[in-house]
């Protein structure tokens, strides 16, 4: 019995792991493709200008949040700069030392600069920066320092600050949700700032703050069944407006907050335009974290030869945080957002990071 | 006791050529299963394995492939010494982290100068490792709670109760991670450079590795201690019968195996992070248990199968570099871990009827004559 049974699961695993492999790959190398044909189309006519090497956090290229904002700015350097690239990504669970070597067959490989997307990469950018001095080295999200790498920051708390004044002014119940991924510093700043857009709405505002796992599980940013439980259980407390700083986990706060009538914010990119068609509609607005500006503006400033060392702050005042507009439905509060917009782009409003 | 499990869990030996031909065989169906899978997403396989060969070959890959085999090794051993028993401590991944976590607070408070220090962290996560598995043991002798829906269970509690101490207690906020103190200079753990070619050196934690490897096989195939555990392996009333008291055995294996677990975080705390945050590896444990199966819980096997995984894991850039998606390392690890089993049982199984056909034809024989 025991013999049979583990026989036929083993088959049926081992079946199903190739059929999943095969779409995977067809996947991945399909886009690849289509990647290397526009890079080749504009790069016919003149040498590459640089060659990026670029290393994603785990999910890379194709995760619809995170990683894809970093791949939109580096495919508009492609197009627009004519630089050629080459892509790594992370796999879950690994090590500082394989992240190192990741970096440094970048940079040995003659990648330079070299982009590091997400917080992780940051002991192992301090450490491969030193190795290649000659190399210029950018690091999305994360403060390391050093004389030949360029940190990529971004205000967060001052576009959850405008998402929180708009959940606030469109919450007739005056009861809103905020899902956050995973309970990390980083997130910290998104719950800050809208805690404290809505309360500058609202003193008195009820707010439901849930983050969905506990690193060093980061299943949080790519878990849609927890996200919706979680926006379910706000909603059912009374909540009518969810923020979702859940990376691919929003897909779930929005199905939630379709299902109840509710309406929910997105994160990082317009989700009003990128989520899933049938919940787009729920999505008043999202926080943008515009990290393809980012990733875009330093290889244009490495082409230009004008890289500086040290933190750039992608702020309200730089437009490296926002939120959208797509949709129409913020439309009736733009004046007041816009306000709150200019107060902390002249820094008559001071928003916690914290 | 010649059944499926006993023959997985590698307690029935195969002997001469078979025992030879069996992990070969496993090899090349690996292989064929990923080529198929290579030539089906429209790569060059034959030039994926050359990739793979001349990358790994590199001194620096060579560096890498040893360090990260030390730590699945390790990984490995820790779920062996369960499943030589029977015992299914799913629980690894939780006991290593959570004793990362705190040998790596202990660590950083320095509480004592240099080697000793490092004599304190090991001790603390060897302890907290056997500790944290000692709770599922203790629920299996005495409630009878089963250690795969336990141990599963505390490393869900592992994880949150270990973000609870990083955060509220052992942690500082740095930027946008959250680390322990990192454990002082003089109580790292050197690497050295002996691979010529390459200034990466070698974590000498290997040292440890390797001598929990030698103490395993020695335990468990020369001590009246490894036989018992065998014994309750393979059959439990026998184990009973002969005067062996299981529920004893059971909370000691489970202890041990915790205990082993606690080393899996040393090489990369002691020897690369010196903290533990938020970054650090998760599902070593389960990466041991693959290792394991396919080592066949043999101290040499395990080590020929961390150094083959490692192999693989370190390969995962090259092959991006080469347009091939980073995926088809997991594919291979998964295709070589059930060839090998599926080797092993086809060996095993022509062994049988050829041992069936070589007594009937006896008979048959003397029946002649």
């Amino acid at each position: 019995m025991l013999r049979t049974s583990v026989t036929k699961l083993a088959a049926t695993a081992a079946t199903g792991a190739v059929l999943m492999a095969a779409a995977a790959c067809g996947g991945s190398s399909s886009t690849s493709s289509e990647a290397s044909t526009s890079a080749a189309a504009t790069t016919a006519a003149a040498a590459p200008k640089a060659k990026v090497g670029l290393a994603y956090d785990i999910g890379g290229r194709g995760d619809q949040s995170f990683n894809d904002a970093a791949a939109a700015g580096l495919d508009k350097a492609k197009t627009d700069l004519g630089v050629d690239a080459k892509e790594l990504e992370a796999t879950a669970g690994e090590t500082d030392a394989q992240k190192e070597e990741r970096l440094r067959l970048l940079a040995q490989g003659g990648y330079n600069p070299v982009v590091a997307i997400g917080f992780a990469y940051s002991a192992a950018v301090g450490k491969v920066a030193k190795e290649f001095p000659d190399v210029k080295f950018a690091i999305v999200d994360d403060a390391v320092a050093g004389p030949n790498i360029s940190n990529l920051l971004f205000a967060e708390e001052q576009g959850s600050f405008l998402v929180g004044a708009a959940a606030a002014l469109k919450s007739a119940k005056g009861n809103v949700g905020f899902v956050g991924g995973v309970d990390v510093p980083l997130i910290h700043k998104f719950q800050a700032g809208f805690e404290a857009g809505a309360k500058a709405v609202k003193p008195d505002i009820k707010i439901q703050t849930k983050y969905l796992t506990q690193p060093p599980d980061f299943g949080g940013f790519n878990d849609p069944a927890k996200g919706k439980t979680a926006a379910q259980g706000m909603i059912d407390a009374g909540a009518d407006v969810v923020y979702a700083a859940a990376g691919g986990s929003g897909g779930g706060v929005f199905e939630a907050a379709k299902a109840a009538g509710a309406k929910a914010i997105g994160v990082d990119s317009d989700q009003a335009k990128t989520a899933d068609p049938g919940v787009q509609g729920v999505i008043m607005t999202s926080m943008l974290k515009k990290v393809d500006v980012a990733v875009y503006d330093f290889i244009k400033k490495f082409v230009d030869n004008a890289v500086v060392a040290g933190p750039t702050i992608y702020d309200l005042k730089a437009g490296g945080v926002d939120y959208a507009t797509t949709g129409g439905q913020v439309d009736d509060i733009k004046s007041k957002l816009d306000e709150y917009k200019q107060k902390i782009i002249s820094g008559e409003i001071t928003v916690p990071s914290k | 006791m010649n059944t499926f499990l006993n023959r997985l869990m590698g307690r029935v030996k195969l002997g001469g050529l078979l025992a030879v031909a069996a992990p070969i065989l496993a090899i090349v169906f690996a292989m064929l299963i990923t080529s198929v899978v290579l030539i089906a997403a429209g790569k060059p396989a034959l030039d994926t394995f050359g990739w793979l060969i001349d990358n790994g070959s590199q001194p620096r890959s060579i560096v890498n492939i040893v360090n990260l085999g030390t730590t699945y090794y390790l990984a490995a051993v820790a779920v062996a010494i369960g499943f030589r028993m029977n015992l299914f401590n799913i629980g690894v991944d939780g006991q290593y982290r959570l004793a990362a976590l705190i040998s790596a607070a202990v660590g950083g408070a320095a509480v004592l100068p240099g080697v000793l220090n490092i004599v304190l962290v090991v001790v603390v996560a060897v302890a907290v490792g056997g500790l944290w598995a000692a709770i599922a043991g203790f629920l299996k002798v005495r409630r009878g709670v089963s250690e795969v829906i336990s141990t599963i269970m505390l490393n869900a509690i592992a994880t949150a109760f270990g973000s609870w101490l990083l955060i509220e207690h052992f942690g500082t906020v740095n930027g946008n991670a959250i680390a322990t103190t990192p454990i002082p200079d003089n109580a790292h753990v050197p690497a050295a450079a002996i691979v010529p070619g390459t200034q990466l050196g070698i974590n000498t934690f290997v040292i440890v590795a390797i001598v929990v490897g030698i103490a395993y096989a020695v335990v468990l195939s020369r001590t009246r201690f490894g036989f018992n555990l065998r014994a309750t392996g393979r059959s439990e009333p026998a184990a009973v019968a002969s005067g062996v008291s299981v529920k004893k055995m059971v909370l000691i294996t489970m202890i041990l195996s915790g205990g082993a677990a606690g080393l899996i975080g040393m090489p990369e705390l002691l020897g690369s992070s010196f903290t533990y945050n938020t970054n650090f590896p998760a599902g070593l444990g389960f990466t041991g248990i693959a290792v394991a199966l396919l080592g066949r819980n043999n101290a040499v096997g395990m080590a020929i199968g961390a150094l083959l995984f490692s192999f693989l894991d370190t390969s995962s850039d090259i092959l991006q570099l080469h347009d091939i998606s980073p995926e088809i390392v997991k594919i291979m690890q998964g295709a070589i871990v059930l060839s090998v089993i599926i080797a092993y049982e086809l060996a095993h199984r022509y062994r049988l009827v050829a041992e069936q056909r070589r007594v009937s034809r006896e008979l048959l024989e003397g029946a002649a004559a």
